[in-house]
C-alpha cells in the first residue's frame, strides 16, 4: 500500500487498514484542522460533489460533524434519517440502497444498528460509503478522531497506555479504537464491570481489567465510554449510582494515571455517571477538542475517498 | 415390476455388507442381496459398475416448508432436491403454517409426497399445539397417519413440565422427542455464536451454553422419564459430551449433526463479511466445537447426519445479517460434502459415513429403511466417488439458493436413487 | 518518459543575483511597505520566498514575513484526476486583510496554479494588493496570468521541464532545462 495515495473506495472499518493509511487520513486531517482557523473556513474541494448521509439511527453529534465537514468542502449534501422517510416503511435496505445509486451520489455515509450494513451497502453501490456507526461492530471515524486527538497531546501513537474503561461489549468505538491503537503501536487496556466485557477480547491484543484503578495506573490517556442509560434493564448493571461508586472517572481514580495524561469521551457524556463533571470540564480533559478534531478528521476522509473511482477500489 | 442393481459396490453397515453385491427389487421390496445374480426375465437392470450402492440415504432433518410457506420450498421441489442429493427418505419438521400438529396436516404431507414420488416423505408433528410450547399435541392420531417423530423444531421446547409429560405421552406411540435445545435466555437476540468473532464483529451472541443448559436439563429429564430423546443439529463440544455421558449411562439418547457445523465456524461470518448464508440456528460454533464434532463423529457418538435443509427466499435473505432468517439448504450438497470433506481426508470411512445417513437416522425414526435385506423397501443411492463436482445453486432442484457453499469443488457426488424398486426420474 | 537535464539556464551565482534583483523590484514596487508579507506556493515558491525575504532583510534590515500555501484543495483538475494528491498545511502569518502579498512561486506556466492560489488567498481575508513573482516564466499560459516580477524569461516546448533547485531544499542552486533523451 503506497501510503502516498488512498485507494479504497470505502471506508467500513479499521481492522482493514494499514498503519500507513491511518497515518495518511491523520496526516491530511492535520491539513484540514487549518482550514478551521481560517476567516473562511470552506474550501471548493469537493464542488459539485454530492454526499448522502444515511441514519437509520439518530445520531446529532456524528451526523452534525460529517454535515460540517462536507459543507466545508463545498459538496452538496442530502440527510435522510429514519423519521418521514421510506426507511421507516418497511423497505428493504437493498431498495434503499438502489433508490440511492439511482440518485448517483459520489459518498455515502451511514449509520445503522446493525453491524455489517455498511458492507452491505458498499458492495452494492459504485459511490463511496463511509461508516459512520455499524451496531457495536465499528465507528472508523471516531477512532480516528481519538488518535488524532492523542497524536497531537502525546506527539505519537507507539508507546503510549491508552486505557478505555465502560460498557466493551456494546461499544463499536472501542472496536475500532483497538484497531487502530494496537496498529500503531498503543498498549490498550479495557475495563467495565465483568458483565459488559465480551469474550475472548484478549484476542484483539488488549489487556482486560475488572477493577478501575489498575487499569488506570501510568496510563498517558484515560477514554471513558458513555453507559446507556437505556441499556439499564439488561441486566448489566444495577443502578447508575452503582457504576458510578465503582468504575467511574473521578478526580481522585485520575490521580493513579500519569501526571501529564488526557482524559476523553466521545460523547454524549452522563455526567456523574461514567465521569464526574470537575473531571469533565478539569485540565486534562480533552473532549472538547475531539469534537473539533471530529471535522478535520472527517474532512480527510471525505477528501481522499472521493479521489477514488470504482475501478480503483 | 423387478429391478437388478448389478455390478456395484454395495455399502450397507446395518447389514455388515461392503464389497461387490447385486440387488435385486420386486414389488417394491428387496428380493435378494448376492454376489451375483442373474437377471430374471422380464427384468430391469441398472448398470452399477464403478459405483458404490447404498440403501437409499435418509436426511431425518429438512424443512419442506409446505403448506404455508410454498414461495420458500414446496414438497415437490423439497422432495426433488432430496432425489438430487442422493436421497430417497427425507424426515419433515412441522412449522409450517398452519403447523402440523394434527392428523389433518400430517395427512396432507403424506399425500401430496406420494403423489410427486421423488422420495419418501415421513413428518414430525408438533410436540405443542401451534408449537406454542403449551399444551400437547394428539400424538396418537399424527403418529397412525405417519408422523414418526414430535418435535417444535424451530422452537425449543422451553417449559420443563410440558418436557417432561411430552417425553411421557410420546412412549406410547414408540416415538421420539427431538428437541432443538436452545435457552431464549441465554440466546436472547444473539445472531453468531458467542466467542471471538462476535466480540471482534460487535454482532450479539448465542452462547455454546445456551443449548448446553437445554440439553443438561432434558437429560435431568429423560432419567426419570425413560422413553426416547434426540438432539437435533447439535453444535457444541460440551453438548457432545453430555450425550456421551447419556449414553454411557444407558439413556435413550441420540444426537445429529449437519455438515456446516462440521466443515464451517465462526470464524466464516467475518470471513464472508456478513454473508447471512453462514447465518443459522444453532450457529456455527468455534473450531474446538468443530473438531470436537468430527471426533464425536469417529467415535460413534453421533447417530446420524442431517441437513437442516431450511430454504428461504433470496429476498429473505438479501438483507443486513441481523434482519436475516436462520437456515441454508442443505439436501444438495450434503453428500458431495461429506465424501469430499469427512471420507476422503479420512475422518471417517466411507461404511460410517454411509451409516450415518442410513442405519443411525432409520434406527431414531424407527423407519424400515436404511438397510437391504429380504422384504425391506426396495430404496437404493448410487454414489460416484471420484465425479467432480461443483456446487452451483442455480442448479438446484431446491426454490432455496441459501448455501454458503456456493464455488466449492468436492469430488464424490450422489448420481441416482431408486426408490421402491424405481428409478427416480426427475423432470 | 525518461526526461534528462539539456540545459542549465542559471547556475548558482547567477541565481542568486537574478534573486537579489527580484529582492529589489519587490522593494521597488511596494515602496518598501512595513506591511508585506511573502507568501511561498508550496512546494517549490517556499524556498523562493524564504531566498527573497534573505535578500529583503540584507538590504533592509528588518525581517519580512512569510507565509506558505498549499493550493491542492483548490486545484480545477480534481474530479478528473485520481487518487486525490496529498494534502499539506497551509500557514499565513497573521490577518491578511489590508496588507500587500507577494505570491512567490519557481515557474509560471499556465497559470492554473496561480489562479488557485489566488482563490486560496481569498479565504483568509482581503489583502490590499497581491503581486506575483516567478523565478521563471517559461510561456504557455491557459488562463490571463502575468507575474510582476520576473526573475529570467525561458522560452520552452511543452515536451520540456524546468528543473529548479535550491540550496535550502536540494543542497544546490540551479535552473534546469529537462528534455527527452535524444535518439543517439
Amino acid at each position: 500500500m503506497n501510503a502516498e495515495s488512498w485507494h479504497r473506495k470505502d471506508l467500513l472499518g479499521i481492522a482493514d487498514l494499514s498503519p500507513e493509511e491511518i497515518r495518511l487520513i491523520l496526516d491530511t486531517a492535520e491539513s484540514f484542522r487549518e482550514v478551521a482557523e481560517r476567516p473562511i473556513k470552506k474550501v471548493p474541494t469537493l464542488r459539485g460533489k454530492t454526499v448522502i448521509n444515511l441514519f437509520f439511527e439518530s445520531s446529532t453529534r456524528t451526523r452534525s460533524s460529517f454535515e460540517i465537514a462536507e459543507k466545508r468542502l463545498s459538496a452538496d449534501n442530502m440527510n435522510f434519517s429514519t423519521s418521514g422517510s421510506a426507511l421507516e416503511k418497511g423497505e428493504s435496505l437493498v431498495d434503499t440502497a438502489l433508490n440511492l445509486e439511482a440518485m448517483s451520489p459520489d459518498l455515502v455515509v451511514i449509520r445503522h444498528r446493525a453491524p455489517g450494513v455498511p458492507h452491505l451497502l458498499a458492495a452494492r453501490l459504485r459511490s463511496g460509503v463511509i461508516n459512520a456507526g455499524d451496531g457495536a461492530h465499528e465507528h472508523p471515524t471516531q477512532a480516528l478522531l481519538d488518535a488524532f486527538t492523542i497524536r497531537r497531546h502525546k506527539g505519537r501513537l507507539d508507546g503510549l497506555t491508552v486505557t478505555i474503561v465502560g460498557d466493551i461489549e456494546h461499544s463499536r468505538v472501542v472496536r475500532s479504537n483497538i484497531h487502530l491503537l494496537t496498529k500503531m503501536g498503543s498498549r490498550v487496556r479495557v475495563a467495565g464491570p465483568r458483565t459488559m466485557l465480551p469474550p475472548a477480547l484478549e484476542a484483539l491484543g488488549v489487556e482486560v481489567h475488572t477493577e478501575l484503578e489498575p487499569a488506570i495506573a501510568g496510563a498517558d490517556v484515560v477514554m471513558m465510554l458513555r453507559i446507556q442509560l437505556e441499556r439499564m434493564n439488561r441486566k448489566l448493571f444495577p443502578s447508575s449510582r452503582e457504576y458510578f461508586q465503582r468504575f467511574a472517572l473521578t478526580r481522585e481514580r485520575l490521580g493513579a494515571a500519569r501526571e501529564d495524561a488526557i482524559v476523553m469521551h466521545p460523547g454524549p457524556m452522563n455526567r456523574g455517571v461514567e465521569i464526574a463533571s470537575d473531571v469533565a470540564d478539569g485540565p486534562q480533559s480533552v473532549i472538547l477538542e475531539q469534537v473539533a478534531a471530529g471535522v478535520a478528521v472527517r474532512m480527510a476522509v471525505l477528501y481522499l475517498l472521493s479521489g477514488v473511482r470504482e475501478e480503483e477500489g | 415390476m423387478k429391478l437388478l442393481v448389478r455390478g456395484g459396490r454395495l455399502v450397507d453397515p446395518a447389514a455388515g455388507r461392503d464389497g461387490r453385491f447385486d440387488v435385486l427389487i420386486e414389488g417394491g421390496v428387496v428380493a435378494s442381496v448376492a454376489a451375483e445374480i442373474a437377471p430374471p426375465a422380464g427384468c430391469e437392470v441398472v448398470d452399477a459398475t464403478g459405483l458404490v450402492v447404498t440403501p437409499g440415504l435418509i436426511d431425518m432433518h429438512v424443512h419442506l416448508r409446505e403448506p404455508g410457506h410454498e414461495y420458500k420450498e414446496t414438497i415437490r421441489t423439497g422432495t426433488a432436491a432430496a432425489a438430487a442429493g442422493g436421497f430417497t427418505s427425507v424426515a419433515c419438521m412441522a412449522n409450517t403454517a398452519p403447523v402440523n400438529d394434527e392428523r389433518a396436516v400430517t395427512e396432507f404431507i403424506v399425500t401430496e409426497a406420494a403423489r410427486h414420488g421423488f422420495a419418501r416423505v415421513h413428518p414430525v408433528g408438533a410436540i405443542s399445539k401451534g408449537m406454542a410450547g403449551e399444551e400437547l399435541t394428539e400424538m396418537g392420531e399424527m403418529a397412525a397417519a405417519g408422523a414418526v417423530a414430535f418435535s417444535d423444531d424451530g422452537r425449543p421446547v422451553v417449559d420443563t413440565e410440558l418436557m417432561r409429560r411430552a417425553l411421557l405421552y410420546a412412549q406410547h406411540f414408540g416415538r421420539p422427542i427431538l428437541q432443538h435445545a436452545q435457552d431464549l435466555f441465554l440466546s436472547g437476540n444473539g445472531v453468531m455464536h458467542e466467542g471471538e468473532w462476535s466480540t471482534r464483529l460487535g454482532l450479539p451472541g448465542i452462547p455454546g451454553l445456551a443449548e448446553e443448559v437445554m440439553v443438561a436439563r432434558d437429560l435431568l429429564l429423560l432419567a426419570e422419564t425413560g422413553g426416547r430423546y434426540h438432539v437435533m443439529h447439535l453444535s457444541t463440544a460440551r453438548c457432545l459430551e453430555l450425550v456421551r455421558e447419556g449414553k454411557r449411562r444407558g439413556l435413550g439418547v441420540t444426537c445429529e449433526v449437519t455438515p456446516h457445523h462440521l466443515l464451517l465456524t465462526d470464524q466464516a461470518v467475518a470471513d464472508t463479511t456478513f454473508s447471512t448464508n453462514v447465518k443459522m440456528n444453532p450457529p456455527l460454533r468455534s473450531e474446538a466445537d468443530r473438531q470436537a464434532l468430527l471426533a464425536g463423529l469417529a467415535d460413534g457418538t453421533v447417530d446420524a447426519l442431517a441437513s437442516d435443509h431450511a430454504p428461504h427466499h433470496a429476498d429473505e435473505k438479501d438483507v443486513e445479517f441481523s434482519a436475516a432468517p436462520f437456515g441454508i439448504v442443505g439436501l444438495e450438497t450434503m453428500v458431495s460434502l461429506g465424501l469430499d470433506r469427512l471420507v476422503r481426508p479420512g475422518v471417517i470411512g466411507l461404511g460410517r459415513f454411509v451409516e450415518l445417513l442410513t442405519a443411525g437416522p432409520a434406527r431414531i425414526l424407527g423407519l424400515e429403511t436404511g438397510t437391504l435385506a429380504p422384504g425391506r423397501p426396495g430404496d437404493l443411492t448410487l454414489l460416484a466417488l471420484d465425479r467432480e463436482v461443483t456446487v452451483d445453486p442455480a442448479t438446484f432442484r431446491s426454490k432455496g439458493r441459501n448455501t454458503p457453499f456456493a464455488g466449492w469443488k468436492l469430488r464424490g457426488a450422489p448420481v441416482g436413487t431408486i426408490l421402491g424398486g424405481v428409478p427416480v426420474r426427475l423432470p | 518518459m525518461q526526461l534528462i537535464p539539456k540545459v542549465t539556464i542559471l547556475d548558482g551565482a547567477q541565481m542568486r543575483r537574478v534573486v537579489r534583483r527580484m529582492a529589489g523590484e519587490i522593494l521597488e514596487h511596494t515602496g518598501g511597505s512595513a506591511d508585506l508579507i511573502l507568501v511561498g506556493i508550496r512546494t517549490r515558491g517556499v524556498p523562493l520566498a524564504e531566498a527573497l525575504a534573505r535578500e529583503l532583510e540584507q538590504m533592509e534590515g528588518r525581517q519580512v514575513p512569510i507565509g506558505s500555501l498549499d493550493i491542492t484543495l483548490y486545484r480545477d483538475d480534481l474530479s478528473t484526476i485520481g487518487p486525490h494528491p496529498v494534502v499539506r498545511s497551509s500557514h499565513i502569518p497573521g490577518p491578511v486583510d489590508g496588507r500587500v502579498l507577494v505570491l512567490c512561486d519557481d515557474v509560471l506556466y499556465t497559470g492554473r496554479t496561480v489562479r488557485a492560489a489566488l482563490d486560496a488567498l481569498r479565504d483568509y481575508g482581503r489583502p490590499r494588493r497581491v503581486e506575483l513573482a516567478v523565478l521563471i516564466d517559461r510561456g504557455h499560459r491557459e488562463l490571463p496570468v502575468q507575474a510582476d516580477i520576473v526573475g529570467r524569461r525561458v522560452p520552452t516546448s511543452t515536451q520540456e521541464e524546468i528543473r529548479v533547485s535550491f540550496e535550502a531544499t536540494d543542497g544546490v542552486d540551479k535552473v534546469e532545462i529537462l528534455g527527452r533523451e535524444e535518439p543517439a
